[in-house]
């Protein structure tokens, strides 16, 4: 009998299994931490960190170093137990959302069939953790820091929900694996461009806009440049991080960082194919499963460094918006279009492709 | 309206974005403009105003007759002048105290000087750790001479046509 079925053999296996996701993605999160800052660099003809370790590689571990030894300092106003909880909140569920990622085919933590959901509800609770850090300060900059950042992420949360509905509804499954497999066979059958073959071609015209705004949704809703009003360094110093010092601050960070990281894999999951190569794959037939399923791991990750780039970019090339335009942008155009885009491809699936 | 139209349709082909995109790509391919500053550092001028000097002449003897045109030109008063003849009859400073945290480095003071005992150097990194560090006295001020003479020469010789 398989031993990962037994009590213990299926507890010890998925331990093993979280082990190595948490390990890989804090340790890739650490170089991604560097591109972000070479890309942005780069784009102002500077040089960015390039003393610690060959090309600056390891700068990140001496940031953590740093952060790791510096005093924790905590306002002597502030309601400790919550101000402490706060970054542990952030950096919990940042880690959490990966439990359903799948990395290549079979290769998941946990593979339930509404991961769609699972990511979504622990997206949503993520905004607790900001929300917290920055009551829990009792001071000016962090409140208003927070409160911004909750009604940033409350509002993109819908277009984003209405985003990944239409994804289900082509996939026909909540399941991410099923979304990805859904996605097999070449560039032409991935999401963003209709999905499902070349019948499925007109559906460009939704699904392309449809990737666009998740895109940009999923900026703000990780808080990222161009809408990192939270944080925003002209007006609100550095918004609920503003009384963080040391490692709460360091689980902040990482906690956000996680996040992005998530978003462009899961917009890769969604939309972009997942493991899946541009190229029709029957040539991997024949290889062994450990084989072919690195190669997937290989694109995967490919695709996710792509998506970070883009992010990486879009903080290096877009000014910030104004709070007003953020909330403009959030419920009067992507709203609206994610809505009528949600019914459209329901139509679609219903009465061209005819799903029941 | 129209305008607006069709600036909302830019917007929505992400033409600003693409734009920007490519900007920056083509950015990032340019030479960079850091210096790594303890090991490459940026051209400085002839005419450069550091930390101050007194120099001496070459036989060893200083160049300071105090005459306190510095004193007197000195617009944050900074510098402060005693002087008594010294045992051979010529006229020497007994005490050149520069404040630091006052000069401004406006450089008046050298060109107040008649015999360029007092100058300002090339050079920047004297950073020191307390205050009192920095009310640098006339053993600090000929050391400094000492040490920069090579620099201040060549500086002086380079400015020299232009004044």
């Amino acid at each position: 009998m398989d031993p990962t079925l037994t009590p213990i053999g299926w507890f010890l296996w998925t331990l093993l299994y979280v082990l190595i996701v948490l390990m890989g993605v804090m340790i890739s999160l650490a170089f991604l931490l560097w591109g972000d800052r070479k890309v942005w660099a780069g784009v102002q003809m500077r040089k960015g960190p390039n003393v610690v370790g060959p090309f600056g590689l390891f700068q990140s571990f001496a940031d953590f170093i740093k952060f790791f030894v510096k005093e924790v300092i905590i306002p002597s106003s502030a309601d400790k137990f919550v101000f402490l909880l706060a970054p542990l909140i952030s950096f919990t569920l940042a880690f959490g959302a990966w439990a359903v990622i799948p990395f290549a085919p079979g290769w998941v933590v946990s593979n339930i069939n509404v991961g769609v959901l699972y990511l979504f509800a622990i997206s949503s609770l993520g905004v607790y953790g900001i929300i917290m850090g920055g009551w829990a300060s009792n001071s000016k900059y962090p409140f208003l820091g927070a409160l911004r950042s909750a009604a940033q992420m409350v509002s993109y949360e819908v277009s984003i929900g209405f985003v990944i509905i239409t994804v289900i509804l082509l996939a026909g499954t909540m399941n991410l694996t099923g979304i990805v497999e859904a996605q097999n066979g070449g560039i032409w059958h991935w999401n963003f461009l209709g999905g499902g073959g070349l019948k499925n071609l007109p559906l460009v015209v939704i699904m392309v806009p449809m990737t666009v705004i998740f895109f940009i949704s999923f900026l703000a809703e990780t808080n990222r440049p161009p809408f990192d009003l939270p944080e925003a360094e002209s007006e609100l110093v550095a918004g609920y991080q503003v009384e963080y010092s040391s490692t709460p601050y360091l689980l902040f960070m990482i906690g956000e960082y996680a996040n992005i990281v998530l978003m462009c894999a899961l917009i890769n999951l969604l939309f972009l194919g997942g493991w899946h190569a541009p190229w029709p794959e029957g040539f991997t037939a024949g290889w062994p499963d450990l084989a072919r399923n690195f190669y997937f791991l290989l694109i995967f990750i490919i695709k996710i460094v792509f998506m970070f780039f883009m992010v990486a970019m879009a903080k290096a090339i877009v000014p910030r918006y104004r709070y007003d335009q953020l909330m403009r942008l959030g419920w009067k155009v992507f709203l609206p279009i994610s809505l009528v885009s949600v019914v459209v491809v329901a139509a679609w699936r219903v009465f061209v492709t005819g799903a029941v | 309206m129209l305008e607006r139209i069709v600036q909302a349709a830019k917007g929505a082909a992400l033409l600003d974005f693409g734009g920007a995109f490519m900007l920056g790509m083509k950015h990032m391919l340019r030479p960079k403009k850091t210096i790594l500053y303890p090991n490459e550092r940026n051209p400085q001028s002839p005419r450069f105003r550091g930390e101050h000097a007194l120099r001496r002449y070459p036989n060893g003897e200083e160049r300071c007759i105090a005459c306190k045109l510095c004193e007197a030109v000195c617009p944050a008063q900074a510098i402060t002048i005693e002087s008594e003849p010294r045992e051979d009859g010529s006229r020497r400073t007994t005490r050149y105290d520069i404040d630091m945290v006052k000069c401004i480095y406006c450089g008046l003071c050298q060109e107040a000087c008649p015999v360029d005992a007092i100058v300002e150097g090339p050079n920047i990194e004297f950073a020191v750790e307390t205050r009192e560090e920095l009310y640098y006295d006339k053993a600090r001020l000929l050391s400094n001479g000492d040490r920069w003479e090579r620099e201040i020469a060549r500086n002086l010789e380079l400015d020299a046509p232009y004044r």
